[in-house]
């Protein structure tokens, strides 16, 4: 066993001993898929736009993977301030090690999350292509890997958590709305759309979309490409920051 | 030049204005046991902290085993265990799951692990509980399987930030004896602070005073009593130190433990 798989281990099996958190976690998709699923769903339809559910759903599944990816990552806050960081920052492990694993076991439990909004949206009435099923979840474990890691640059730049709801309102909810989850890109005003462009779950959401069999915005290898780019640069950036923690 | 194996020279560390570690230079025998003690705020926490690799020094060098703790960081962290002042456990982990992944990540090997983490546990008195998860146990069972942790994997040093503050007398002598017994059998240097001056008295070889961030008297705990003309070391330490009390910097813990439960419900 090695400290990699340590550090992943010990991501999972927190989350597996929190059932509260995983089952509040779902609260907020569950919200979206009825509230927006249901009423904007007859709206949608009648401005030609189709099934709604069909649209939204992997949008809802990316947020969900998109919330407990920052929140895996923001807390190394916690593990800063219980005081845990410090028995790994000692360790003989090298920190970008320890970084990976930790950004690895984060990312599994984001993308456990997101299968488990898959499998609600089925009930709902989602109904996916799921032949190409491992490209789908391919694109949630980028999405997943991606924030993450922004969540641990971010948190190894925080002593407390009280810079917790700036993160929430001023970074996740605009990367989520503005990501194309909820509406289309097509045909939004321009504005928009570069906004969009420059935001890195609008390609995570595209490609799991167009994955699903849905229509593409920017083309699923756009997509990828941009999305794998961005995951290298957060997990390189979040991995150098780590390693210059001081306590 | 002596054999040593903790060489510190014209160490300092400044917070903004403060000056919590000012240009202290000391060093270590490989084989001590060394106590380095001092009131509270004194800059004790603080060296340790840039002994171990977790602060950068303002200026001066620290060798550890003949590695600089600034340019061989890797190197140092193969050479120390230590047990903090305050808790480093993970709260969501059973006793045993700490004992592992500690053990994992210092590399013992898996017999060995096994073997040592019920040695310790059961010398710590936390065996029947290992498999309960430490958020459900006390500050003192929290304290005990901090200090069996640290023992684990066998350093080369072993620091000790207050290790026995508030333990009972019984397990506090069970854990000096089991270090006492790693230093004589393989020749693990220990690096302690405390503020229980008559256990500084028994096991320390040598004894360094530290006082607003300065070395204010260094010697074996024999010289510093003779020199302060003292019965005790206790006595001797006052007398170095003075009376006054000192303010420490309240940390805001408590006020974020309230918060984690907020977020948690």
């Amino acid at each position: 066993m090695g400290p990699i798989y340590i550090m992943w281990l010990r991501q999972l099996k927190r989350y597996s001993r929190s059932r509260a958190r995983m089952i509040g976690s779902l609260g907020q998709p569950l919200i979206f898929l009825l509230a927006f699923g249901f009423g904007f769903g007859h709206i949608y339809e009648k401005a030609g736009g189709g099934d709604y559910l069909q649209f939204l759903a992997p949008g809802v599944i990316s947020m969900a993977v998109l919330f407990t990816a920052v929140f895996s990552g923001i807390e190394l806050i916690w593990d800063r301030q219980f005081g845990f960081l410090k028995e790994t920052l000692v360790a003989p492990v090298s920190r970008l090690n320890i970084m990976i694993g930790r950004t690895l076991g984060g990312a599994t439990v984001a993308m456990l999350q997101g299968i488990i909004v898959l499998v609600i949206s089925l009930l709902f009435g989602f109904r996916p292509n799921l032949q190409s099923i491992l490209i789908s979840l391919l694109f949630m474990f980028l999405i997943a890997l991606l924030f993450t890691a922004l969540g641990t640059a971010l948190a190894s730049q925080l002593n407390d958590m009280q810079s917790f709801p700036l993160i929430m309102n001023f970074l996740v909810m605009p990367l989520f709305f503005f990501s194309g989850a909820i509406f289309p890109l097509k045909g939004v005003t321009p504005v928009l759309t570069i906004v969009a462009s420059c935001n890195p779950l609008a390609y995570g959401v595209d490609g799991l979309r167009a994955s699903f069999g849905g229509d593409s915005f920017y083309g699923m290898g756009m997509d990828f490409l941009v999305l794998g780019l961005f995951s290298a640069f957060f997990v390189t950036l979040g991995s150098y920051l780590f390693s210059k923690i001081e306590i | 030049m002596k054999n040593s194996i903790i060489e510190v020279k014209k160490l300092t560390k400044k917070f903004g204005d403060f000056t919590a570690v000012n240009n202290i230079s000391f060093s270590v025998t490989k084989g001590e046991i060394f106590g380095f003690l001092g009131p509270n705020g004194a800059g004790k926490t603080t060296s340790i902290k840039m002994l171990t690799t977790l602060l950068h020094p303002t200026s001066g060098t620290i060798l550890l085993d003949g590695h600089d703790t600034v340019t061989a960081k890797n190197k140092v962290r193969e050479s120390f265990g230590i047990v903090f002042q305050d808790q480093s456990l993970d709260d969501e982990f059973t006793a045993a799951e700490n004992m592992e992944f500690h053990g994992v990540l210092y590399k013992v090997p898996s017999a060995l692990r096994k073997q040592r983490t019920e040695e310790l546990l059961k010398i710590v008195e936390l065996w029947d509980r290992r498999n309960d998860l430490v958020k459900q146990f006390s500050g003192g069972m929290k304290r005990r399987l901090e200090i069996a942790r640290g023992l684990l994997h066998h350093p080369k040093i072993l620091f000790l930030d207050e290790p026995t503050v508030g333990l009972d007398p019984q397990t506090r002598n069970h854990i000096w004896n089991y270090i006492l017994n790693l230093n004589k059998k393989e020749k693990v240097t220990v690096f302690f602070t405390t503020h229980y001056m008559e256990e500084a008295d028994r096991v320390a070889c040598q004894v360094t005073i530290v006082d607003h961030g300065k070395i204010i008297a260094q010697g074996t705990p024999a010289e510093l009593k003779k020199k302060s003309k003292t019965k005790t070391l206790e006595d001797a330490f006052i007398k170095l130190t003075g009376k006054s009390l000192r303010d420490e910097d309240a940390s805001d813990i408590e006020s974020l433990r309230n918060q984690k439960k907020m977020w948690r419900r």
